[in-house]
């Protein structure tokens, strides 16, 4: 069974990315939106949690990125999806969980 | 694939609901479809039909009612949240002894019991959120 995690809060300010983190397993996905875009950037200490979270795939949200100014700060490894892709993630995975 | 959506928050107050309808119409527009849209919490505030939003701004309340009309999209409105906020449709506002009432074209008020059967019938529902 494969999970799709989305967190729509900075890890700055929620401890849901942390909380999503702890339960992400192995083939899920977990997708960055809104203000959950600050995590996908360079230079902080979520960045480092997104690299040694292994067997989990991340992914954000370009348009919520690009609202912010941050396309030039993603971090490696994060794939960019459009509103079609957060679609066909969520047609891709089992079952979706909101972290909010 | 059948998708259902629930709203737990207000338009403008973040992003929740922006990201919802553009979800929404991503969804539609890749062939899936949408077997309900359940506005729950503050959501509900999504369904006024009294929102006057500057003109050079999005009119989120009226842009649910658009994609209702096109897509013949359920959008359901959970009854408690609604009587909690203020948010009346023709027959409850008369029972309650209003004058007025603020439920937007396309929306309809009921139960818990939609969003279960949502989450029954659907083989995905998304969550957006406060």
């Amino acid at each position: 069974m494969t999970l799709l995690h989305t967190v729509n809060k900075s890890p700055f300010e929620s401890m849901s990315f942390d909380t999503c983190l702890g339960y992400a397993k192995d083939g899920s996905t977990v997708l960055l939106i809104e203000d959950g875009v600050y995590a996908a950037t360079t230079g902080n200490s979520a960045a480092d949690k997104i690299k040694n979270a292994s067997g989990v795939t991340f992914a954000v949200l370009g348009p919520d990125l690009q609202a912010r100014g941050l396309e030039n700060k993603l971090a490696d490894g994060i794939k960019v999806v459009d509103y079609e892709g957060f679609v066909n993630l969520v047609a891709e995975h089992d079952s979706v969980q909101s972290w909010l | 694939m059948k998708f259902s959506i629930q709203i737990n928050e207000g338009p403008y107050q973040h992003q929740a609901s922006d990201t919802a309808y553009q979800f929404a119409r991503a969804a539609l527009a890749a062939g899936h479809e949408i077997f309900r849209v359940f506005f729950y919490h503050d959501g509900v505030n999504n369904a006024t039909k009294l929102a006057v939003p500057p003109q050079d701004d999005r009119d989120i309340p009226k842009l649910w009612s658009e994609l209702s009309k096109e897509n013949d999209l359920d959008l359901v409105v959970c009854i408690a949240a609604a009587q909690r906020r203020g948010m009346m449709d023709v027959d409850e506002a008369k029972r309650q002894g209003f004058e007025d009432n603020n439920l937007n074209e396309g929306f309809r008020i009921s139960g818990l019991g939609q969003l279960i059967e949502a989450g029954i019938e659907s083989d995905r529902l998304v969550v957006f959120g406060a």
